[in-house]
């Protein structure tokens, strides 16, 4: 049996097994090193963006130039009072008194929005003088954090050595939208419009997907039509997306009028972005159906629609949702198209409606990547975190879904 | 190989029909399916030619022949299950109780439910063994409530021979069955519907042979209360369980009598070498 020509085979055989193995074990080890360093490095730079630097300030209020009634604070309208305030005006002025005239922009609008929201919860602070925690502005955060210029780092030395400065979870940034000043944004309002756009891009694309799909693939008849859709399908999910915006764009907004910078318009467009990839997922997660399941349940006499509602669609529906799970992630992340149909304004407000003005979240990285102030770096890497963890939850959701609705046989 | 087909080869024994299946009802009523000149094109393809049958209550009528000679083609135009494969064309008249089933008056998933069919291999819903057999009585409106569907549940498992060995699980799956067990459960959802006719597709191919003993015992236990159509592969089989043998070959029916007569003493030259295994 043990032939030499056969060992030397067997040994080249094992050799050309292991050098696979080793290939393909190199190649996973690379998309994981790759991995690794992107989520590092988001990591690393996007932390700071959840934290403030915070700065011990005193006000006296009694003997500030704020005409602020207390009596107006508890009613309605406390917003519209504290928005007239000239808040960055008492700040300054107290910052100074206390730091120095080094400490004029010490505070920026996070430090303002701030002391306006503890004025609204107690009116009394305007009859006394108060010693309170505020975020600092971008450039004193910045010094605080990593480097700034001389000024700010003069300053920050002397708050250090009186022990007037410290870090604190940046709850603004989870509840808070764009804003001028980098020490005062937010994501929420990106996380909304985000949110609402993607509900009506699933609501869209979903069912005309798979319905497209059934019918393409269990009703129509196969003729020169049915191949030319199939065709067409097929190349308009390899068309680039920014081609998908400007047909938003031309027909949404110029011939359909709807609302410019809207979710409703967001999630229009990536819904014709996405349905072919769904039509194409779920054609094949229907082709894949054994067609003994079909023979047997037409033997029993059920009709074309109930062989596919009651057999056809439930095992088809994992590989439709894999499919499903693939185009909404593409369309989560996408920021071309959305560009294009004006979701690039700056919108200091969460949206409140699918109408309303609105920006997502890929657009407001890009926004915040362009920006100037150096502060923005750090939330544009939050900005990325807080997406890939959005990414995350949805598809967890979608796999939770498709496991729970596949049938094993 | 040419020189094993030069030498003689020993005639075998033709399976002699027992001799119970010999006994022929009197032909005292019309048949219940009666097909006429059905002749069946797959493209330009004639897989059929001129197909000429009848199949009575109270009876097994076999098809035999060898792969490829329309056996199972003629079977599927019974409930018209070749109206699914898009390039099939079927011409010629077949009757269900004196209704032609190609009619407009005649609904397609009716004729199925009244001519019920188990298919070649088992292919039961990947559902659990209660929605296997319930689905047909529940898509046709046939029971009213639970304890009615439970009682029909129960009647076709027991009449498929299936009820002993399921009925403490029928919530677990019918895919998790043996395979004979699983072809009995196809064979229990077809007579759940409350069929005239049930056409039976080599369902015993994929089967061992305790499993299709089991399997011809139903057939046999069966055949009192519904006209059975078989396809078979095996002439063992064909003599074994049917009255009536149909020997199809190259898409022509070659002949058609009681099975006791085309397996001891048939007509035809081509029958004679099939059945005693000189080719197919």
């Amino acid at each position: 049996m043990n032939r030499p020509d056969q060992s030397a085979r067997l040994k080249r055989r094992y050799a050309s097994e292991r050098r696979f193995r080793a290939a393909g074990f190199f190649a996973v080890s690379l998309s994981a090193l790759f991995l690794g360093l992107l989520l590092g490095n988001m990591a690393w730079k996007g932390l700071g963006g959840f934290t403030r630097t915070e700065a011990e300030v005193t006000i006296d209020f009694a003997r500030s130039d704020l005409m602020i009634d207390p009596a107006a604070l508890t009613g309605g309208q406390a917003q519209e009072v504290i928005g007239s305030a000239d808040l960055d005006g008492a700040l300054s002025k107290a910052a100074t008194a206390e730091y120095g005239p080094e400490a004029e922009e010490m505070f920026g609008a996070g430090g303002s929005r701030a002391l306006g929201r503890g004025l609204i919860n107690d009116s009394s602070l305007l009859q006394r003088s108060a010693t309170l925690w505020l975020p600092a502005g971008s450039k004193l955060d910045g010094a605080y954090k990593s480097e700034g210029d001389a000024l700010n780092e003069r300053l920050i030395a002397k708050l250090d050595a009186q022990d007037k400065v410290r870090l604190r979870f940046n709850s603004d940034f989870l509840t808070a939208s764009d804003a001028t000043d980098s020490s005062a944004v937010g994501v929420w309002g990106a996380l909304k419009g985000t949110f609402l756009t993607i509900v009506v891009t699933m609501l869209l694309a979903f069912p005309v997907g798979v319905l497209s799909a059934l019918y393409l693939e269990e009703f129509a008849s196969r003729n020169r039509w049915t191949d030319l859709i199939e065709v067409s399908i097929n190349n308009l999910a390899a068309v680039p997306s920014i081609i998908f915006g400007l047909l938003g764009l031309a027909v949404f907004l110029n011939f359909m009028h709807l609302p410019r910078s809207a979710p409703l318009v967001g999630g229009l467009t990536l819904a014709l972005m996405t349905m072919p990839v769904i039509v194409i997922a779920g054609r094949n997660a229907i082709k894949s159906v054994p067609p003994s399941i079909r023979d047997a349940a037409l033997g029993v006499g059920a009709s074309k629609m109930q062989v596919v509602f009651h057999h056809v669609l439930p095992l088809a529906l994992p590989g439709i949702l894999t499919g499903t799970i693939i185009g909404m992630a593409r369309a989560l992340g996408e920021t071309a198209p959305l560009l294009m149909i004006g979701m690039r304004a700056f919108i200091a407000a969460p949206p409140s409606g699918i109408t309303e003005p609105a920006t997502v979240l890929p657009v407001q990285i890009f926004l915040w990547s362009d920006e100037v102030d150096r502060g923005f770096v750090e939330k544009t890497s939050a900005a990325i975190i807080v997406l890939l963890i959005f990414m995350l939850l949805m598809n967890g959701l979608a796999i939770y879904l498709r496991n729970r609705f596949e049938q094993r046989w | 190989m040419a020189e094993t087909e030069t030498t003689t080869v020993p005639t075998p024994v033709p399976p002699v029909p027992r001799p119970a299946d010999t006994v022929e009802p009197a032909e005292q009523h019309s048949p219940k399916m009666c097909a006429r000149d059905i002749s069946v094109f797959y493209g330009d393809k004639q897989a059929l030619k001129d197909v000429s049958i009848d199949i009575h209550d109270d009876r097994v009528t076999a098809f035999i022949g060898p792969s490829g000679c329309g056996k199972s083609t003629f079977l599927r135009c019974l409930n018209r299950m070749n109206d699914t494969i898009p390039s099939a064309r079927v011409t010629g008249h077949i009757e269900l109780d004196g209704e032609d089933i190609n009619s407009a008056a005649m609904d397609v998933v009716q004729l199925r439910a009244r001519v019920g069919m188990v298919f070649q291999k088992p292919n039961p819903f990947p559902k659990s063994i209660y929605e296997n057999v319930a689905y047909g009585p529940r898509i046709h409106g046939l029971a009213a409530g639970k304890s009615e569907m439970d009682a029909i549940v129960e009647k076709s498992l027991k009449r498929a021979g299936l009820w002993e060995e399921v009925k403490d699980r029928l919530q677990e799956s019918g895919t998790a069955l043996s395979g004979g067990q699983q072809q009995r459960l196809c064979i229990a959802r077809a007579i759940a519907v409350d069929p005239e006719v049930i056409l039976m597709d080599e369902p015993c191919s994929a089967l061992d042979p305790i499993a299709t003993a089991k399997i011809e015992e139903l057939i046999h236990e069966l055949r009192g209360r519904y006209a059975i159509a078989i396809v078979t592969h095996n002439m063992q089989q064909a003599a074994r369980v049917s009255q009536r043998t149909a020997f199809f070959h190259l898409g022509e029916l070659i002949e058609y009598g009681k099975t006791s007569t085309i397996f001891t003493n048939p007509v035809e030259r081509r029958t004679q070498d099939y059945i005693t295994g000189r080719y197919g």
